[in-house]
């Protein structure tokens, strides 16, 4: 992205938080949250009843313009100000502005989602906008990436039939979704819920405590269990609540899987240890391969260890493990990314075109086209609570990490300056999040800026933890997911939609 | 000049590229093994207005390494001098840890080492010997610093500030810094 601003690429941002993409943008525009589907919606109906629409892409690669049409007549820029609070003459600009840049204009899809419990369909709206831009698989758009193929390790065929997977609740179906839902694992763990209770759970690098929402859900799931294998590389909370703890070595003490993602350049990278793994700890592949032994099934664990096995797919893939070992990374230019190069794109639905109109989504009973709800509103003298991240720490994981800590110790809670002066709370003091079903958070301070709406407050995921192992961390700022005791499930893919809590700020007791 | 050669080291942060993560600072600590407490670099996230018309500048600040340094001006053991390409440097062992230096910085730029003398940004100069970047340079993830000899005009700074609006900070106090800022 930095080096798109630096050849001159503009941005929008919307954003209920000035965030520091905001700060770069040439449009920032403060949306209430919740509504982005209202504003979704304004944007093509501009740029469908301006004709700013890419005409010769939408009939070559889409179906269903027509009913997108009359679907968007009445989703007018003056509709969509009263549920966003975006002015209807700054929908109509950008709306403008990014259909004057396409195809070289595009909606970022966003990572992590689950929001509202309406996500399916936002991110729905959001790739029709993109369709409707000319973005898809074009230059300036997006590419279609391209991945180095190598040949799997030869395994024994593993015969016993898995049973299905039970994190699926019996009362809903997704019948669209491919995933586990992370909900589900709670949920199939509660006896009577699902098709089987899950007895037990190996848990692998993953905080569950802090990283699914309604911990106390989570808590009570776990109390159900004959047992728990936790694999991390700190004393995490999760491990506390394990029967077995397996501590692996970190990412700078052991040789990984060979890394081989869908990108722009495709390349072939390999994580190699550059220090001798402290203490106990043991590779992830070492831990397998010893549970696969112990409990006699060696035939599934074939190679000696992750750099035979690492070697032989390099190998068999044509490459270099010399050069890949040396460099560390190995990559090619790819084949084809735009239809400017010659592909012809085919897309994820029944027809293999964009499906403006999506007969699927209908005869699954949901809307065809994203229909707009408007969302509850946070009661007076609440605020809707919002998460996010800080660039220097990965989630949770490295809050204990006191290095990073020297630049970002703990998290704040973010308040729009002027409702925090009408409550009277002044920047850096200690107050208290306490929400809809009154869950309380740790004492955490407020930062009062003006880089918020007053309908909402912000916080860094990540922090609050109470595991005694993490020193440095423990009692350091507030758990966000503490205060997500409710979330909304997406009714098409199961989503877990997070931001869907309300909390009012006490002064904490001193 | 009063450096022994005839270069004119300084860095150039893009602004519009800078988004604050802090990596520059990390880098630094870990590169001088900075004491924990302490920083040879820091961000500055300047925000104007008011909600919502807002305006937000970062910048990734050091050392400015001035051409008249007030710093070396007021030293009275001769510890704080000018060196190779006009890196202003703290001898540790002429250093009384006075602070006549600190009181003399527009920029807050020094602190006091637990050891007991004056600490601040070296433009990394063991690293420029060797034909490296300094660590904060190097580790930046938008690219948003370049570092380089002000004296030679084809270099990548010199480049920068003939084809760029640029700043640098407190302007009025006459030091001329050497560490600039493109906006």
């Amino acid at each position: 992205l930095s080096h798109a601003i630096d050849s001159g690429a503009e941005l929008i941002v919307v954003d209920p938080r000035y965030s520091v993409a905001a700060g770069k943008a040439r449009y920032w525009l403060p949306i209430k949250p919740g509504t982005d589907m209202a504003l979704l919606l304004a944007w093509m109906h501009v740029i469908v009843n301006e004709g700013l629409y890419d005409r010769d892409y939408i009939e070559k690669y889409a179906t269903g313009f027509d009913r997108l049409k009359a679907h968007l007549a009445d989703k007018t820029p003056e509709w969509a100000y009263t549920h966003t609070t975006i002015r209807p003459d700054v929908i109509r600009e950008t709306a403008r502005f990014m259909a004057g840049a396409r195809p070289a204009s595009l909606v970022h899809p966003g990572r992590h989602v689950t929001w509202y419990g309406d996500d399916t369909q936002r991110s729905r709206a959001i790739a029709m906008l993109n369709a409707l831009l000319g973005a898809w698989g074009r230059k300036g758009g997006f590419y279609f990436p391209e991945k180095i193929a190598l040949p799997k390790y030869p395994y024994t065929k593993y015969e016993d039939q898995p049973k299905l997977a039970a994190d699926m609740p019996k009362d809903t179906v997704y019948p669209l979704a491919d995933n586990t839902l992370a909900s589900g694992l709670c949920d199939a763990s509660i006896p009577g819920i699902a098709e089987y209770d899950i007895k037990g759970w190996l848990v692998y690098g993953t905080n569950l405590i802090q990283a699914l929402p309604a911990p106390e859900k989570t808590m009570r799931a776990i109390q159900a269990l004959d047992l728990i294998v936790a694999i991390d590389v700190l004393p995490m909370e999760i491990t506390g609540w394990a029967d077995i703890v397996l501590p692996e070595s970190t990412y700078l003490e052991r040789c990984d899987e060979v890394h081989t993602p869908p990108y722009k350049r495709p390349f072939l990278s390999v994580r190699q240890p550059v220090v001798e793994p402290m203490y106990d700890s043991k590779p992830g592949w070492w831990i397998a391969k010893e549970l696969g032994h112990r409990i006699g099934l060696d035939d599934y664990f074939p190679w000696k260890d992750s750099v035979e096995y690492a070697k032989y797919r390099v190998k068999g893939g044509g490459f270099d493990c010399d050069e890949l070992m040396a460099k560390g990374v190995v990559s090619r230019k790819a084949e084809a990314l735009y239809i400017e190069d010659g592909i012809e794109p085919t897309f994820g639905t029944p027809s293999g075109k964009i499906e403006l109109y999506s007969e699927q989504l209908a005869g699954e009973g949901f809307d065809p086209m994203p229909v707009y709800t408007p969302p509850e509103e946070p009661p007076p003298g609440q605020f809707r609570l919002l998460f996010g991240r800080a660039p220097v720490h990965t989630f949770g994981r490295t809050t204990n990490n006191r290095f990073l800590s020297e630049v970002f110790s703990e998290n704040e809670v973010w308040v729009n300056a002027r409702t925090a002066n009408e409550m009277g709370f002044k920047d850096g003091e200690r107050v208290t999040l306490v929400n809809q079903d009154d869950v309380r958070s740790e004492p955490v301070r407020i930062k009062v800026t003006q880089r918020i709406r007053h309908d909402c407050v912000y916080m860094v995921h990540g922090y609050g933890h109470t595991s005694k192992g993490l020193n440095f961390a423990r009692g350091r700022g507030a758990s966000d997911s503490r205060l997500i005791s409710k979330y909304k499930t997406d009714p098409i893919m199961g989503g877990t939609g997070m931001n869907v809590n309300f909390v009012r700020i006490e002064r904490a007791a001193a | 000049m009063i450096w022994g050669n005839d270069k004119r080291y300084a860095m150039v942060v893009d602004t519009r590229l800078c988004v604050g993560c802090k990596a520059c600072v990390l880098a630094c600590n870990a590169e001088n093994k900075v004491p924990h407490g302490f920083s040879r670099d820091w961000i500055v996230e300047e925000v104007r207005g008011e909600f919502p018309k807002l305006s937000m500048e970062i910048r990734s600040e050091r050392c400015n390494h001035c051409e008249n340094p007030p710093c070396v001006d007021a030293c009275p053991t001769g510890a704080s001098h000018v060196n190779e390409g006009g890196t202003v440097l703290v001898s540790h062992n002429k250093c009384t840890g006075c602070k006549a230096c600190i009181a003399a910085c527009p920029y807050d730029a020094r602190f006091v080492h637990p050891d007991g003398y004056v600490d601040k940004c070296t433009f990394c100069l063991h690293r420029v010997e060797e034909g490296k970047d300094p660590a904060c340079v190097e580790v930046c993830p938008t690219f948003c610093m370049t570092f380089g000899d002000l004296n030679d005009p084809d270099s990548e700074v010199s480049r920068l500030l003939k084809t760029r609006k640029y700043k640098v900070n407190h302007p009025e106090t006459g030091c001329e810094p050497n560490v600039y800022f493109l906006i």
